[in-house]
């Protein structure tokens, strides 16, 4: 089945295969007809490409062309490999949950280990459990953005998590996302709620299985954080060379809630994050750090958008980027507030580091502000490493390589000190060290 | 015994010749001033010691203990014992002094043969070196010499030359900036590092340095070249005369 789901000329005659994927995608009753909707929305704009504001530097038109069949369900062969996978990227003492090949794979995720306050349900279950209906519709809703309305329509599994009120998850939740597969797509949905004063901090990561190449992965994460709620979000796109991944976040904090956000990419072929955060109750503070390791060919996208909707919340970001060889970094950062959004308080920094002559950076940082009492920054620069500490560095007994390596550290560490949990921060520091040795 | 011997030395920036034949001795345990005005090539000799990229060489050689240093990277260079402290250390946000320090002092050692210094062995060395030169535990916290005053710097310059226990010191204008109690600092530091086995080239512009630390040998410098050898003496008459003579003898 070598059918391809839209073209480079924009989608023309494909509902066809939302036809033919619909017999293997969950959810029966109103489903299908969200799905439909979803699939209608995603074919009258076609893949984004660089005419859209959004998209200006990432065009999936060129740079992608199609999007991929979905993939076959995975058998145990490569449940085996996506097994083998999982166990590199395991944070210290977290509770995984994997997706293979964009199917929940309850015999690798670790249910039995789950707090009785934690709720985990796959996407799949709640869809076809036709009692939570209404929960399909929230689920399934697209945006005007191409690619939910197109991951809304294709989902075929993800992961539904909920925390009730008051409850502290003390581990952090995992979600492992591994493709073992080659030129196919998988699509992904998962959605998180943290009722009222509920704390939790959920991983996301991005693998390949030995052998994977040229996938597609377009994942969506909903999120809530309820009033008073505190979330941290680590997300790590590591896949495989060849490979395209475009991640959306869609996250709203309720009053005097707190959301910690932080994004890495070191490996792939073409990788899009946006995240979408509302500031929608009073007093609540976002931080939205990341880091993008490029080398060869990749093209790392991040794309956030703070929405400043009430009074009193505060936003701070801090993104940083090493291009090497022919990479490429786009920084999309658009702030908007809201007039009633007095006594907002938002900042933005974002840093590109060139490591070589061909390395690239672009950086859009945008402001709408439409309320006067308000406290608003930002700063952009990319330059290449400063000869002059290459050299200090040097004439110290540090070879050219250590100390090119302890300076990209100490760059990239501006942005990684914003992780609050040790063991996270560990974490995110090892696969960047580990990106720098590969680099030597 | 020669540490240092540099040949007829001539280097080029943009394709400008800066050093213009310019030939110096050094042995184990002397201590040599250089002395010249402003843009005579006093910084560029010391970077070219130490292994600046930007300068081409185009003439002579710079011989250390008989090997060529002009083949070595500046790496090797500094395990072989050659230091240069800075005339404007750099900063180095992100990188703590503390973490600096480790990582060029163990990068040395592993390069001269030794093992790396284990956590106590290092605190205690730093310990020793860091109170006599007024260097506070909450200075090597910070980012290397971020929010350092000028003297700052140049004390955290001798910390590590009293660290790395190098057998050439070069110093690049260590007095500029510096008041006269924090001058006093750096010279008794600098001064407890004199030794039989170790050589130092003490550049300046000014004669007060040199009343701390005494020279055995005084060299003027003017237009990228030694236009006159001497004793201590001849400090003092540069004091007295200035160095105008010397720029027409150029
Ligand atoms: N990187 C460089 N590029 C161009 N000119 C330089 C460079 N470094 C030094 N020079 C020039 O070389 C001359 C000597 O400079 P320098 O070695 O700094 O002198 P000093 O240390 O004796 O004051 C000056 O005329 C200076 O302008
Ligand atoms: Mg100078």
């Amino acid at each position: 089945m070598k059918q391809v789901l839209a073209k480079a000329d924009a989608g023309c005659a494909t509902s066809n295969f939302l036809a033919a994927a619909l017999g293997r995608l969950p959810g029966a009753g109103l489903v299908p007809h969200i799905r439909a909707r979803a699939f209608e929305a995603y074919e009258r704009a076609g893949l984004p490409h660089r005419r859209m504001e959004a998209w200006r530097y990432t065009d999936l038109r060129t740079l992608i062309g199609e999007v991929l069949p979905l993939a076959p369900r995975p058998d145990a062969a490569a449940l085996a490999r996506a097994k083998a996978s999982a166990r590199l990227v395991a944070v210290d003492q977290a509770v995984k949950l994997v997706l293979v090949d964009g199917i929940f794979a309850p015999e690798l995720s670790d249910l039995g280990e789950l707090e009785n306050e934690l709720h985990v349900q796959s996407l799949r279950e709640v869809l076809e459990n036709s009692a939570t209906g209404a929960m399909a519709g929230l689920v399934l809703s697209t945006t005007d953005d191409a690619v939910i309305s197109l991951n809304a329509a294709m989902a075929s599994d993800g992961l539904v998590i909920s925390i009730a009120e008051g409850n502290t998850i003390r581990r952090p939740i995992q979600i492992v996302q591994v493709a073992t597969g080659s030129s196919v797509s998988a699509f992904t949905r998962s959605y998180l709620q943290l009722d009222k004063g509920a704390h939790a901090t959920v991983v996301q990561s991005f693998i390949s299985a030995e052998g994977a190449s040229g996938y597609q992965a377009n994942d969506v994460l909903i999120a809530l954080a309820g009033d008073e709620a505190s979330l941290s979000h680590l997300r790590i796109a590591a896949d495989a060379a060849d490979a395209v991944n475009i991640s959306s976040g869609i996250i709203a904090v309720g009053t005097r809630a707190k959301l910690d956000l932080f994004s890495m990419t070191c490996s792939g072929s073409i990788n899009r994050y946006q995240g979408f955060v509302t500031l929608g109750g009073e007093g609540s503070k976002l931080s939205a750090n990341g880091v993008n390791l490029i080398k060869d060919k990749l093209h790392a996208d991040t794309t956030i958008v703070v929405d400043h909707a009430v009074p009193h919340c505060t936003s701070r970001q801090k993104f940083r980027a090493v291009v090497d060889d022919c990479g490429r970094s786009v920084f999309q950062g658009r702030i908007v507030v809201r007039p009633v959004a007095q006594k907002t308080v938002a900042s933005l920094s974002t840093r590109a580091l060139l490591l070589s002559d061909q390395a690239e950076a672009d950086n859009k940082p945008e402001l709408e502000i439409s309320a006067d009492d308000v406290t608003c920054g930002h700063g952009a620069t990319s330059g290449a490493l400063d000869g002059n500490l290459v050299f200090y560095l040097r004439a110290r007994g540090l070879s050219e390589k250590d100390a090119q390596m302890l300076l990209i550290k100490a760059f990239i560490g501006e942005s990684i000190e914003e992780i609050l949990a040790d063991n996270l921060r560990d974490f995110v520091t090892a696969q960047a060290e580990h990106w720098l040795q590969e680099r030597q | 015994m020669t540490l240092l011997e540099i040949q007829d030395l001539h280097v080029g920036v943009d394709s400008r010749e800066i050093i213009r034949g310019l030939d110096l001795m050094v042995n184990a345990g002397e201590v040599h001033a250089i002395m010249g005005p402003n843009g005579s090539g006093k910084s560029t000799l010391s970077h070219v010691i130490a292994g600046k990229p930007g300068y081409e060489v185009t003439g002579g050689q710079i011989l250390f203990r008989g090997e060529d240093l002009l083949e070595m990277e500046p790496n090797e260079r500094a395990a072989k014992g050659v230091f240069l402290a800075f005339q404007y250390p750099v900063e180095i946000p992100g990188v703590t002094a503390m973490n600096f320090l480790r990582t060029a002092l163990n990068a040395q050692r592993k390069a001269r043969g030794r093992g790396e210094l284990s956590t106590p062995e290092f605190l205690k060395k730093i310990r020793e070196v860091a109170g006599s030169l007024n260097i506070t535990r909450d200075m090597l916290k910070r980012g290397v010499n971020v929010g350092f005053s000028g003297g700052e710097k140049k004390r955290n310059e001798v910390l590590q030359m009293a660290l790395f226990e190098p057998s050439l010191c070069i110093l690049d204008e260590i007095d500029s900036g510096l008041d006269i109690d924090a001058l006093r600092i750096v010279a008794s530091g600098i001064n407890g590092l004199r030794s039989p086995e170790r050589a130092m080239i003490v550049i300046t512009h000014y004669q007060r340095l040199l009343h701390y630390i005494v020279p055995d040998y005084v060299h003027v410098m003017s237009k990228g070249r030694v236009v006159k050898s001497g004793g201590k003496e001849l400090a003092l008459e540069l004091e007295a005369c200035g160095y105008a003579q010397f720029e027409t003898a150029a």
